[in-house]
């Protein structure tokens, strides 16, 4: 997707600009996005590192297992069937962690091993099962407690405040994540009552 | 406002002495394991700096152009029923599909517009509270070769969409 996204992008610039005879600013201006982001890299750089290192931390003192423990309840209510699957259930929660402490390289392996554990219980293989589905949609609306790529890129904007956004971020991360959730909810119980009735005709 | 700006500006210190205090407490070498967590953020930047050149250097073509100002000015009905600032849009539109696109738009914008206006605020909200959708399904259902995705990718549009439309209202509110 991102194939066509890309091309796309560039073939339009190029269409605007010469019909609006900007054709050399338009190239220009490649070399500067280029030069911009190797910027906008370098001033991410000792962040990135700063709280990957710190991350490592409270990884190897058992912080984020702590974490997980606490997260337990939340589970059952997220996924009901997964009572006895210990092993799905710690990959799962493993994930959240991540994602939520800003861990995305850790979070991306732990999550296809949540994905490898629910495809070993699930009985239609290559058709989703709820779980999968729920659990697919919580990653995809993660909630961060710090997002420090984006407060480094505010600070290194020239922000006063970067930090300012953190509160309003978590309010609309929670939105968010609960509109998936109720939503996948609701279609599965509109997608389960379908399959009764097909049984049952 | 006050007690939301205290709040945001206290998580990163409570995390930092919490974090650093654990780690001691349970007699780890702390600053040994920060050495090794360091270097995988290293890899990381390394790891993303192709993309965000070929991306950027793609949206400073389109705004150089004129071509974002005109989508933007397209779609600026669409906007106002969730009182977006029009700016944003492209940041909507890519968010879902590309991490390292949205990335690129939300810099861009910054560059702009600035990072403490309404509309960089509203950016780095959106940002912050949304997910790369597209990539992340194909990535964890990939994995496991499913090929009937089910409700899944519509249960996440509609938490990426809440998400954008609340950090728009949000930030009106806040800012």
């Amino acid at each position: 997707m991102m194939n066509y996204v890309w091309a796309g992008m560039i073939i339009l610039a190029y269409v605007f600009a010469v019909s609006g005879g900007r054709t050399e600013a338009v190239t220009q201006s490649a070399l500067d996005g280029a030069k911009g982001a190797v910027d906008m890299v370098i001033s991410l750089l000792g962040m990135m590192c700063f709280w990957t290192g710190l991350l490592e931390i409270a990884k190897r003192s058992g912080l984020t297992e702590k974490l997980a423990k606490l997260a337990s309840p939340l589970m059952r209510i997220l996924f009901p069937k997964l009572k006895k699957e210990k092993e799905a259930q710690s990959a799962i929660i493993m994930n959240m962690i991540a994602n939520f402490l800003g861990l995305s390289n850790a979070a991306t392996p732990l999550g296809i091993k949540a994905m490898e554990e629910l495809d070993r219980i699930n009985g239609k293989k290559q058709i989703a099962s709820s779980e999968m589905c729920m659990f697919v949609v919580i990653n995809t609306a993660s909630i961060t407690l710090m997002p420090t790529t984006l407060i480094t890129l505010r600070s290194a904007a020239g922000s006063t405040e970067p930090f300012s956004v953190i509160v309003p971020v978590w309010i609309c991360s929670v939105l968010s994540v609960t509109a998936g959730i109720v939503a996948a909810k609701l279609f599965d119980r509109r997608e389960d009552e379908r399959g009764l009735c097909r049984r049952l005709r | 406002m006050q007690a939301i700006k205290v709040i945001s500006g206290g998580v990163m210190p409570a995390m930092l002495i919490s974090i650093i205090g654990y780690g001691l407490i349970k007699g780890i070498n702390v600053f040994d394991a920060f050495l090794n967590g360091a270097k995988d953020g290293m890899k990381t930047a390394v790891k993303i700096l192709p993309a965000l050149v070929g991306l950027i250097a793609a949206i400073t073509m389109l705004r150089t152009s004129g071509a974002l100002e005109f989508i933007t000015r397209m779609l600026a009905p669409v906007t106002s029923v969730f009182k977006m600032p029009p700016e944003v849009l492209p940041l909507a539109l890519l968010r879902p599909v590309s991490g390292s696109g949205a990335l690129a738009v939300v810099n861009d914008i910054f560059k702009a517009h600035g990072a403490d206006s309404l509309v960089g605020y509203t950016a780095s909200v959106m940002m912050g509270s949304t997910e790369t959708t597209f990539y992340t399904l194909a990535v964890y259902y990939g994995a496991v070769g499913i090929k009937d995705s089910r409700y899944a990718l519509k249960a996440a549009l509609i938490a990426d969409f809440v998400g954008m439309v609340s950090s728009c209202l949000v930030c009106r509110m806040f800012f």
